[in-house]
């Protein structure tokens, strides 16, 4: 190396150091929040589902704050952890249960999205609360959906109200409903068939099972969950407005968060429709069902970095 | 379909149509909007990176600022981009001697066991004999729901209730497939979770013991950026020959498949557009990237309809679209002919730049309303059907009556046919490129806003000029375009 390229590349490292942070001069090592860096970050905050929206909004809070200095990436994600802790911060959640009667919980999605299991795993948990289930096999379209509903019915132990293959879903939630008043029961939950959020008449279909529900109970259903599949991207934005206006959804049950996906389109869902997500499936027991924390959730989100 | 991405790359080549040029910097802007647009698609932010670069690359090379439309230029770069991507494709089953193996695998609810029966129904269509194998050990009820199936279908189903092996069930199956007369074995597995290792190995377990000739992977079209992931676990544990996309009738963007195709390589199949036994379509990359780009899918059109009217009607209907003669009696010929489940709303889906009106109809329900309109045109007198024109307002409100419906529907269905009828006249007696070419055409007229009025289309004069003429009139035209200029040239000097 000649005595000019020396020179040159001294100035360089000063012109490095120059244009560094005062703050993070004396740091060991550190990355520059560059354009690069920012770029990481983009790509880390997009692979958790939460869409470009969202994502564009933190990476340019993180450019606003940290742009020009040396950090460490640590220090970036807890502020975005303490962004996205924030955007989805939400009251507790504990199933609103009717003062008296029966409550009703209607469970609701798109095709595969993990309803049956969902509402095994919920009567479980009511079951262990010590609560009587009456559960109501309101899928009869979806082949042996009623089979697989009572085979769980059988192990966890609880009662179910059935109907024949096709027949009207509105009449088995009518008889669920009737039964769970008849025998004071505590919680009656009725499972839908999976139906994608633009198929106009089903989605009817949801709001004439409502109808026949309150006509029996004025004040119910009590909560109406969607379940949502954690691996399903931008398109679970568009699933909570469908079924919010049809249903008038009450909260999420976050399904198969066991896997690799994240399930970061509830900050979208949150931010938009100010859904909360109540539940969270993380696993394939009946006992599988946690109460959805913020803090765990975000910690997961970002547990790789 | 689809027409959520559309709809956001429709508003990216907005920006960039009308600005005349294609610098380097509005095509900066207008590449962006795409990578946000395929973002939101559901595309791995890896494809996307891979994608952009790409066509970007490709567009920097090419002397755009000469073309003529600059943002037509871009649309073909990121539609062959995208072609090439997801293509090619190979439809067939590749049946072959005497017992094929078909297994299916994927995630937990991705559709595996509704597209088990889907695929049976297709191969029953070409003749062959199916049958189905209940692997899928787990989750409950499972195997009632294959056998339920089977019934439907009228084809044979296997499963033992005895065992919890999967590969004893699948080889067993296998073996009785001949005594059951069946040429094709359908595998229906269980789903699973990519990173469970213990059904990962059962699955390729499978796979090594009983040797399907083709293993499907099956995705959900509503995945995420997930997609990638369990692509990758399965591509590993498995040998897969094909992919197919389920849940893609409703309003997904179907992202996904870019990603899984990027990661796996095999060809996409089929994709499953509905919830009939019926709705499983071969995968056609051209119309997907067309569809995307908002360009839609004339030849998928084509397909479809030559599918459902049969050729001599189709002719007689084709000419009296070219002679402007279609009357409404046509137009509720056609409606009742779309008017099965679902098929309405796919082909207004396939027209390009359409995406508004399918979520028009959408609200309107599109199935239902297609026995009211012909419920309407039945309340008509045959001159009615022929010339709409003639309905006046005490006509309609007659028609209104017969038809049980409001008056309001009754104009809505004489708009409708307004706007259909030039564009079946335009498009009849055309090759599909010339088909293209006029939707194009329509498209640039701002016709295909949903709304927006129809154009007329342009009929014979009944005079032809001689080529002598019409240089003489060429002439004419040029010159009195040049004095325009001539004199607005000076009035800017003056001004």
């Amino acid at each position: 190396m000649g005595l000019f390229d020396r020179i040159k590349r001294g100035l360089e490292k000063t012109a490095t150091v120059l244009s560094t942070d005062i703050r993070d001069l004396f740091k060991a090592e550190g990355r520059l929040v560059d354009d690069a860096f920012l770029g990481e970050i983009f790509a880390i905050l997009v692979k958790t589902d939460m869409g470009g929206g969202p994502a564009t909004e933190i990476r340019d809070q993180i450019r606003t704050e940290f742009r020009g200095r040396v950090i460490q990436m640590s220090d970036a994600f807890a502020v975005i952890k303490r962004k996205v802790g924030e955007l989805l911060a939400q009251p507790p959640q504990p199933l609103r249960f009717a003062e008296t009667g029966p409550t009703v919980i209607m469970v609701v999605g798109v095709n595969g999205s993990g309803k049956t299991t969902s509402i095994a795993k919920l009567a479980t948990l009511c079951k262990n609360q010590r609560k009587s289930v009456v559960l109501g096999a309101a899928d009869t379209f979806r082949a042996a959906a009623v089979e697989q509903l009572t085979v769980w019915s059988q192990r966890i132990g609880v009662d179910i109200v059935t109907g024949a293959a096709n027949s009207d879903p509105a009449s088995v939630a009518h008889r669920a409903v009737a039964k769970a008043v008849e025998e004071n029961a505590d919680v009656c939950i009725i499972d839908t068939a999976g139906r994608l959020q633009t198929q106009v008449n089903l989605m009817r279909e949801l709001e004439k099972i409502q109808r026949v529900v309150r006509a029996q109970i004025p004040t119910a259903p009590h909560e109406v969950l969607l379940v949502l599949d954690a691996t399903a991207g931008q398109n679970g934005v568009s699933q909570a407005r469908g079924f919010s206006d049809a249903a008038g959804c009450t909260g999420i049950v976050l399904a198969k968060l066991d896997g690799t996906a994240k399930g970061g389109v509830v900050i979208p869902i949150r931010q938009q429709f100010d859904l909360p997500v109540v539940f969270v499936g993380v696993g394939e027991q009946p006992d599988d069902l946690v109460v959805f924390d913020v803090e765990p959730f975000v910690d997961a989100l970002f547990a790789e970095v | 379909m689809f027409e959520s991405l559309n709809d956001g790359l429709t508003a990216a080549f907005k920006t960039l149509r009308g600005k005349g040029k294609l610098t380097e910097a509005n095509m900066r802007d207008g590449l962006a909007l795409v990578e946000r647009s395929l973002l939101e698609a559901d595309v791995s932010y890896q494809v996307v990176q891979d994608f952009m670069a790409a066509v970007g690359e490709k567009a920097m090379g090419q002397k755009v600022m000469l073309a003529l439309d600059p943002s037509e230029h871009l649309v073909g770069i990121v539609r062959d981009e995208l072609v090439e991507i997801l293509g090619p494709v190979d439809p067939s089953f590749d049946l072959r001697g005497d017992v094929t193996t078909l297994m299916l695998c994927g995630l937990q609810g991705s559709g595996k066991t509704t597209s088990c029966g889907k695929l049976a129904r297709l191969l029953l269509n070409s003749k062959a004999r199916p049958m189905l194998v209940a692997a899928d050990l787990q989750r409950p009820a499972a195997i009632d729901q294959l056998h339920v199936l089977g019934e439907q279908l009228g084809i044979p189903v296997y499963s033992d209730r005895e065992t919890k092996d999967p590969v004893k069930v699948c080889q067993d199956a296998v073996r009785r497939a001949r005594d059951e007369g069946a040429d094709v074995v359908i595998l229906d597995t269980a789903g699973r979770l990519a990173i469970d290792q213990e059904l990962m190995d059962e699955l390729s377990r499978i796979d090594k013991r009983v040797g399907p000739d083709q293993c499907f992977l099956v995705v959900d079209g509503m995945t995420g950026q997930d997609a990638v992931n369990s692509a990758q676990a399965f591509n590993e544990a498995l040998e897969l020959d094909g992919v197919i996309m389920t849940k893609l009738d409703g309003d997904a963007r179907g992202g996904a498949l870019l990603s899984v195709k990027h990661v796996t390589g095999v060809p996409i199949k089929f994709i499953g557009t509905g919830e009939q036994l019926e709705a499983l379509e071969p995968f056609r990359p051209e119309g997907m990237a067309e569809r995307i780009l908002g360009l839609g899918d004339i030849l998928g059109l084509v397909h479809t309809a030559q599918q459902i009217v049969d050729e001599k009607e189709q002719q007689e209907l084709q000419q009296r679209m070219e002679e402007g003669s279609f009357s409404l009696e046509d137009f509720k010929g056609v409606l009742t002919k779309f008017s099965q489940p679902g098929l309405m709303k796919k082909m207004v889906g396939l027209m390009p730049g359409m995406g508004g009106l399918t979520d028009m109809m959408d609200q309107a329900d599109a199935d239902g309303d297609v026995k009211r309109l012909v419920g309407i045109v039945d309340s008509m007198t045959p001159d009615e059907r022929r010339r709409p024109k003639l309905i006046d307002a005490s006509r309609r409100s007659r028609i209104a009556r017969g038809a049980g419906v409001e008056m309001g529907q009754v104009t809505d269905l004489i708009k409708q046919f307004n706007t259909m009828a030039p564009i079946m006249q335009s498009m009849a007696g055309k090759g599909p490129l010339a088909r293209m070419q006029a939707v194009k055409e329509l498209q640039h007229s701002g016709m295909l806003d949903p709304g927006a009025q129809a154009p007329r289309v342009k009929k014979g004069t009944g005079k032809r000029m001689s080529p002598r003429q019409r240089a003489q009139a060429k002439k004419q035209r040029d010159k009195a375009l040049r004095r325009q200029r001539r004199s607005l040239r000076g009035r800017n000097a003056g001004g």
